[in-house]
Parts: structure tokens; sequence; C-alpha cells
């Protein structure tokens, strides 16, 4: 079979049984793929892939603890730069647009139960996109580009997508937050919005950092930026917003990742590949 | 001679005059029948008897009509959008009487002068001392039909809106069953449990074999609980097993369920399906988020003359589990069903409790308080 090459995959999936249906019509499907590992929840994804450096990752989207959409974020933020971005498939009980929107994509989705006939064409895409991979430096470029702005628009619908049957968002807050309230012991600080350089998550606290100080509290980095003012405040990583206003330079490196300078502080803030893009010369 | 339909249920009342129309042309057909028996019976000219009973019977039927129609709109002034209501168009016997009465007396003097006016004939009247024995018979002969007529019209659209309204008792009845169900049946739980049967069917038939057996008592006995007002507290817990089965099948070790029924508890009668939502709610917003999984206890107790049912699981908590609600349909619906299910057969006297485990194991416990005699008591 010349289509087929030897590769290796990882199988994340919270149900053992359909892991164990999707690993046994893999390996009829595709003898010559191996499947390292199998995890059964997102955050093991994410550390069995940093791990083992497979060639394909198959996400389940519902998975406990982080889903499949977070933990392919996860992954695409966390991986060396030296090595090439595991293909993802997508794996969902749901016919959900979010999804849907990426047939014929780089970025793969089968949904459960896992169809033969589908799954022999997603191992078929697959095959392809390892090929071109194989063919330079720039066509890997290209396919890493087209996965990441891909995961881009999975992250941005991630509200609706994740959810099997999501209600309407909730109405947007009349007005951007001015004011956010942190407290340290007993007293409760009030600091403006203006002072703020950057957010940072540090599991369930956010650090609010301004120039003089910083300052912890506890809420979600979602439910922080969809309160934000979007002009001013950029997420720049899944656990970093920058206040723009406070950026002084950004500088790409070779990995494409961009480093920030902030005007009140020394050190710098990076930029992942995903959302790298917002940096470029007008 | 008198018609009177009332809307008949379910199609759409056509509009008065229309229904006027209609009532007056069966007026019609019913007094040219009558009026060829009479003919024959009083063996008279047909012709003649003819121009009298229809002159006679319309008159009287529209007399009577606009009568009825008049009395019972002063009496209850039409409300805007309650429709062709029948009963908005029949002021009551006692008032009919008088109409009949008036209307026949009426249509039977109006009646003779313009058959007489057809004719050149010159017939008896009621006024006519003479023939008054013959008038009389003759008002009899008009307002027997009359009150026949009216009784018949009558009694149909009493049954058309018996018919209706026991209709609609069934279409509610059956409407209330079918949200019951849809809530016990979810579809995300029923397509996963069929993957996963699909997934065994090639991995191991026998399990597969065992899965669907669980699978359909699940479903039997869901359908078959969604039918009842009350059933004994065992029932509840051996669906309850099955439901938990069918989801060990797919979380495997992650779940790890209990039931503590206690033996004189087992007969008590509850409400059936009042504690789905809250075992869904442990597994789908306690136990499946959890990376680790947890243990889910089902118990019954009795405290004084209250049943207190409780489902706890170790899962993630109220706390972890409010960001997941709040982005997720569905999130909270189930209990607001299980209060409103509560406060419509007990009132007060029920409740349900959720809060956040207070032991090292964490996670959340809802209590649903009841008292034992059941809704009466």
């Amino acid at each position: 079979m010349s289509g087929r090459q030897r590769a290796r995959a990882l199988i994340a999936e919270d149900e053992p049984l359909l892991a164990a249906v999707l690993d046994r019509e893999l390996s009829r499907l595709w003898p010559e793929l191996e499947i390292v590992g199998t995890v059964r929840d997102g955050s093991s994804a994410v550390t069995q892939a940093l791990a083992l450096r497979p060639d394909i990752v198959f996400l389940d989207i519902q998975m406990p603890g982080q889903n499949g959409i977070d933990a392919a974020e996860a992954l695409c933020e966390d991986y060396p730069d030296d090595a090439s971005l595991p293909l993802i498939v997508f794996v969902t009980a749901y016919d959900h647009y979010a999804v849907r929107a990426f047939e014929h994509s780089a970025i793969d989705y089968v949904l459960k139960p896992v169809q033969a006939e589908r799954l022999a064409k997603t191992c078929t895409r697959l095959q392809a996109a390892l090929r071109t991979r194989n063919d330079g430096a720039a066509a890997a470029a290209g396919q890493l580009e087209s996965a990441l702005s891909q995961l881009r628009g999975l992250i941005e619908t991630r509200g609706a997508g994740a959810a099997p049957s999501a209600p309407p968002a909730p109405p947007a807050p009349p007005a951007p937050l001015r004011i956010i309230q942190a407290s340290i012991g007993s007293t409760i600080h009030l600091v403006p919005v203006d002072d703020i350089l950057f957010f940072e998550a540090e599991d369930k606290y956010i650090r609010v950092v301004t120039a003089a100080r910083d300052y912890l509290i506890r809420q979600s980095l979602r439910q922080l930026l969809a309160q934000l003012d979007g002009q001013r405040f950029w997420q720049v990583h899944r656990g970093t917003i920058v206040n723009v206003d406070e950026i002084a330079t950004a500088i790409r490196d070779d990995s494409g990742k961009v480093h920030l300078q902030l005007r009140g502080r020394a050190g710098t803030v990076t930029v992942s590949r995903l959302y790298a893009q917002r940096f470029k010369p007008m | 001679m008198t018609s009177m339909t009332r809307s008949e249920a379910g199609t759409p009342p056509p509009p008065w005059h229309i229904a006027l129309a209609k009532r007056g042309l069966r007026s019609v057909a019913i007094s040219v029948l009558f009026g060829v028996v009479l003919a024959a019976v009083r063996q008279q000219n047909l012709w003649i008897t003819l121009i009298y009973t229809v002159t006679i019977s319309i008159i009287c039927w529209f007399c009577i009509d606009l009568g009825r129609l008049g009395v019972a709109r002063i009496r209850q002034p039409p409300v805007v959008g309650a429709g062709a209501d029948g009963k908005r168009d029949w002021p009551g016997w006692p008032w009919m009487v008088v109409i009949i009465l008036l209307g026949s007396t009426v249509g039977f003097s109006l009646g003779t002068a313009v058959g007489d006016w057809v004719t050149g004939l010159q017939s008896s009247n009621l006024y006519n001392q003479g023939n008054l024995r013959d008038a009389l018979s003759l008002l009899l002969f008009a307002l027997l039909p009359a009150v026949a007529l009216t009784y018949f019209f009558y009694s149909r659209s009493v049954i058309a809106d018996r018919e209706a309204s026991a209709q609609a008792a069934r279409g509610q009845a059956a409407e209330s069953r079918l949200k019951l169900l849809e809530s016990q049946l979810e579809p995300h739980m029923l397509f996963n449990t069929l993957a996963n049967l699909r997934a065994l069917i090639g991995l191991d038939p026998p399990r597969a074999e065992a899965m669907l057996d669980q699978l359909i008592a699940y479903l039997r006995a869901t359908l078959s609980a969604s039918r009842l007002a009350r059933q004994p507290l065992r029932a509840e817990f051996a669906r309850l097993a099955d439901y938990l089965a069918l989801i060990q099948v797919r979380m495997a070790d992650r779940v790890e369920p209990r039931f503590e029924l206690p033996p004189e508890l087992s007969e008590i009668d509850v409400p059936p399906l009042l504690l789905q939502p809250l075992v869904e709610n442990a597994v789908k917003h306690g136990l499946e988020p959890s990376v680790r999984g947890g243990r889910i206890r089902i118990s019954a107790a009795r405290e004084g003359d209250d049943l207190l049912l409780s489902v706890r699981d170790t899962g993630v908590g109220l706390d972890a589990g409010r960001a997941e609600r709040d982005t997720t349909a569905g999130a909270g619906f189930g209990l607001a069903q299980v209060r409103e299910r509560l406060a419509t057969l007990y009132g007060a006297r029920a409740s349900l409790r959720l809060e956040s485990a207070v032991d090292a194991d964490g996670g959340t416990l809802a209590v649903i308080r009841l008292p034992v005699g059941g809704p009466g008591a």
C-alpha cells in the first residue's frame, strides 16, 4: 500500500469502550499506525502528547477536566518549537456546526459512534497531510498556519461549540469593566483598568499586574475577558490578557512566538503561536 | 320551529351571519318536511299547507333564534378573544321557555297573516273566537316542533361541548406526560448509550446483550412509570439502578453507584421519576466533569411523617460545577421541574434542597422531603 505510512497516534477519549473501538477500527484501516497511548481526560492528553510526541492526536471534545478544544489550545501553545505540532482530529458525539465547519480541512473531526467509512476518509486525509509535512519546511509551515487559524476559529466559538446544546449567549454587558475589585486581607482595592499591564491566569485565580504591585482575583480568565474592552485588552495566550496601551514593542522570534516588552515593567510577556498573528506591521 | 347550532368544537366557528343563514335553511327544510306530513295527516292542499308551515316556521325560528342570541348577549356580553363559545349564545332553559312561547306566538300570528296575504285566503287565527280550537291546535303544531328542535340542537351542542372538553383534558394529560418523558429520556443519554452499545457489539457481544437488556428494562420502566400517578419506592430505585448500570458501561470505574433503601420503606408510594433529574444532575454536573469520577449514593430514610430521598455524589461539587452549569442548557431545568412537581402535589409540605456536601468526600447533596402518606394525607 503506497499511501500508507508508519505513524504514531494518541487517543484521548473518556469513555473506554469508544476508545477501544476507535483503536480497533484504526488498526484495521491503517495497520501501520501505532497507537502509542490512550488517555481519558484533556490534561493527560496534553502531558502525554508532549511526552510521546505523536504524529496524530485523536481528541474527544467532551472530556472531564479539560475538554478537547482546551486541550488542543494548550497543546498548540506548549508544544516545543523544534517539533512539528501533531495533526489533530476531534472526536465528538454531537454533530455541531462549530466542528462540522472543519470538514475538508487540516483539522479533521469524526463523529461518534465512529463509522468505518468516515474514519477511512480521515485516515486518507491524515496520510496526505503527513506526506505534505515531509515535503519541506515551507509546506509544513503552511499546513501549521492553516491548522492554527482553524483552531483559532474553533476557540472563538468555543462557548457555543463545546456545549452540546448551549443556550444563546447571555447579552454582552452594557459597558466594559472600568474598575477591578481585588481584596488583600480585609481591604478591597479598586484598581482602574487603565493601570493594569496584564492579567495572568494562575490556577483558580487571576493575577492582576500593575506597574506598582500585583493583585489576585478569583475568576476565570474567560469570564474576565468577556467583561473587558476588546479593543484595549487582547488575549495573547490561553493564560494571558494584555493591555495593548502598555505594549512598547513586539519581537517575533524564529519559532513564530512573539515577545512583548511592556512600558511600565521590565521583562516580557510571551504571545503564543495561536495569537501571534495579531502582531504584524501595518 | 327553531334550530340552534352552537359552534362545533374543534373547527373555527363560521361568521355569525353564515351560521344564522345555515340555521335558517335547516329550519326551512324541516318546516317543508313538517308541512308535507301535516298536509297528509289533515288531508289538505299540499301547496297551501306548505306556504303556511314555511312562513310560520321561518318567522318562529327567526324570532326564537334572535331572542336567544339577544338575551344571551345581554346577560353575558361577548368576550373579545373568547371565540364563539357555545355557552355565550345560550341564555339558559328558563329564558328559552319564555323565548319559545313568545316566538311561537308571534311567529304563528305573523306567519298566518303572511300566509293569508300570499294565498288570499282568510285563515283562522288566535284572535278569531269561533275557531279558537282550530287555532290552538295549529299553535300546538307550531310549538311542539319548536320545543323539540330547540332541545335537539341544544343536546347536540352540549354533546359536542363535552366531547371538546374531554378531548382538551386528554390532550393536556398527554402533553404533560410527554414533557415528563422528554425530561427523563434525555437524547444525549440515549445517543451516548447507543454509541457504547454499538462499541460493545463488536468488542464483547455477551456484554452487549446484557447492556441491551438493561436499556430495554430502563426504557420500559420509564415509559410505564410515566403513565402512573404513583409507584412504590422500590420500583423507582430499580429503575435508577438500570439507569446507573447504563452510565457505568460508559464511564466504567469513574462512577460507583450505591443504593440504600430500608425494607420498611420499599413499598411507600412516591410520584414516579421524581429522583431521575437529581441522579442525572449528579452524573452530568458532578461526576462527568471530574477526572477521577466518584461515588453516587441514592438513599431513602424516614423522619417522623416525612420521607427523605437523597442523591449524593462525590463529584466536582456545586462551585466547580457552576461555571459548567452556567453554559449548559437544561441546567437547573431538572431541579425546577422537580420543585414544580412537588409544589403541585404537596404544596408547602414537600421541598427540595440542593447543597454542597459537608464531609471530606465533597461533592453535592440533593434531598427531597415529602409526606409519607401521599398528597391527600
